[in-house]
């Protein structure tokens, strides 16, 4: 799985993050990915191989290990990294979106020369109108991901901490046996960290969400007073696609 | 399996795709290849030596693993992935050959004195997709829709639908009798198939979306070209 080409996709949205943002994209790949490769691997490698019932009967380890282990940490982990990383998609396909119009516009206008349509590539935009709401969108999605998948978690394995023994009658076990997890106190602690890094992440895309609110709060209060009604409403829907009134207006100022 | 390769070819073809082209790539790298990636060497990867049957006689479990699974699910994967991302290969030769005609056309109007600056915005260019390109497009589409249908329906075939079982029964010779065989990770590889199935379907309904808005996109043209009453 290779994570460094996946956060070099996920990175390339960072420009247009805020500082939040940013914050929460570093916590997901120190603490998270990294943590994911260097230490859970290794630690969750042998769970299978290592896990052993007291039985000789054939097929008794494979079924009991099934029925503990419906999906393995690792797994559910893993996926859940990739669906929280991609609402930032959503804002970079917007962010390519604008790019792609405001490069039109530029060549009818006749200022479409190479060195305008780089500073248009190059340009950041601000979180404002359409951009807005696509980036509150993706925020809500990734809490909405990370709580789903916390609870999945806490669905399948309750309570978080991993055994030591199970116990197991299932098929072709003869009667009940004793079935014992390998590294289960070295599996707790890394449970523990990767829910409390989780929490984390969760907590950061509500400041994000709160921060983001607050901000357009302030500036519509800031607009509200001095400014006609036409110029607000042209500068909140500045970059919905109504590209005909867009170059008359460029053309008439 | 070098999917970076394959990610580098189809994203040249990206730029001549409609929006819809555009997210149906990023599903499919996103979900389908990065999570067979994931799945493929920690789930499936034990799936031979994990197999157990009840029994000592030599050869029986190789004989019933090969009976149950005659193809894996990651190689049956590995194959839709690349067969689905073919047909954008006819798209990338057809836009070539266009390039090429023009091409030819600059050189010959300019002579020696075609400017670099011409040939390099011909190769940066963008063409819509209309005339020929439509019909290759649109062709190229089609096929992906077929392989997709048919690699699903294969293996809902070959492992009689979509889930796991933990235990299968096995009277191949030269197993005595019937045994039971247990097969590993069953759960597991039934959330992965799942998984790989929504997003095959996905990708479907993406296909079967972008070809109806080519189609609707060709008749307005029709319309606006052919003349006012």
């Amino acid at each position: 799985m290779n994570w460094a080409s996946f956060y070099t996709v996920v990175s390339g949205v960072n420009r247009h993050s805020t500082g939040i943002g940013r914050i929460w994209l570093s916590v997901i790949f120190i603490f998270r990915i990294l943590v994911l490769v260097v230490a859970a691997e290794s630690v969750w490698g042998d769970e299978k191989s290592q896990f052993t019932c007291n039985t000789q009967q054939p097929g008794c380890n494979s079924v009991c290990y099934d029925q503990f282990f419906p999906i393995s940490h690792i797994r559910l982990w893993a996926l859940q990294l990739i669906l929280v990383s991609t609402p930032a998609l959503l804002v970079a396909m917007h962010v390519a979106h604008r790019r792609h119009i405001d490069q039109k516009i530029l060549k009818l206008s006749g200022r479409g020369g190479a060195k305008d349509l780089e500073q248009v590539k190059t340009q950041k935009f601000k979180i404002t109108g359409g951009l807005w709401w696509t980036y509150m969108i993706s925020i809500i999605f990734r809490i909405i991901f990370e709580v789903a998948f916390l609870y999945i978690f806490y669905l399948i394995y309750p309570g978080f901490k991993m055994v030591r023994l199970v116990k197991c009658d299932s098929y072709p076990c003869p009667n009940t046996v004793d079935c014992f997890v390998s590294r289960p106190t070295e599996k707790t602690i890394f449970t523990v960290f990767m829910l409390a890094v989780s929490g984390v992440c969760v907590l950061l895309n509500i400041a994000e969400v709160l921060y983001l609110v607050g901000k357009a709060c302030a500036r519509s209060c800031q607009d509200s007073n001095p400014e006609p009604r036409g110029a607000w409403i042209s500068n909140k829907f500045l970059y919905k696609v109504n590209e005909p009134n867009q170059i008359k207006s460029l053309f008439q100022g | 399996m070098s999917w970076g390769t394959l990610y580098t070819q189809l994203g040249g073809v990206n730029k001549h795709s409609t929006s819809l082209g555009k997210i149906w790539l990023s599903v499919l790298f996103i979900f389908r290849v990065t999570i067979l990636v994931l799945a493929a060497e920690s789930v499936w990867g034990d799936e031979q030596s994990d197999f157990t049957c009840n029994t000592q006689q030599p050869g029986c479990k190789n004989v019933c693993y090969d009976h149950f699974f005659p193809v894996s699910h990651i190689r049956l994967w590995c194959l839709q992935l690349i067969f689905v991302s073919t047909p954008a290969l006819l798209v990338a030769m057809h836009v070539a050959y266009r390039k090429r005609g023009e091409k030819k056309d600059i050189i010959a109007s300019q002579g020696e004195r075609s400017k670099t600056n011409d040939l390099e915005s011909l190769k940066k260019k963008r063409l819509h997709i209309t005339g020929p390109l439509w019909w290759t497009y649109t062709c190229s589409l089609f096929f992906r829709l077929v392989f997709e249908a048919g690699f699903m329906y294969a293996l809902y075939y070959v492992y009689n639908g979509f889930q796991m079982p933990r235990l299968v029964k096995c009277e191949q010779w030269p197993c005595p009798n019937k045994v039971d065989c247990f097969i590993s990770r069953p759960t597991e590889k039934t959330v992965f198939t799942i998984f790989m199935v929504a997003s095959s379907a996905t990708c479907m309904v993406l296909n079967v979306a972008e070809l109806v808005y080519l189609i609707i996109k060709a008749l307005m043209r029709c319309s606006a070209k052919s003349p006012p009453a």
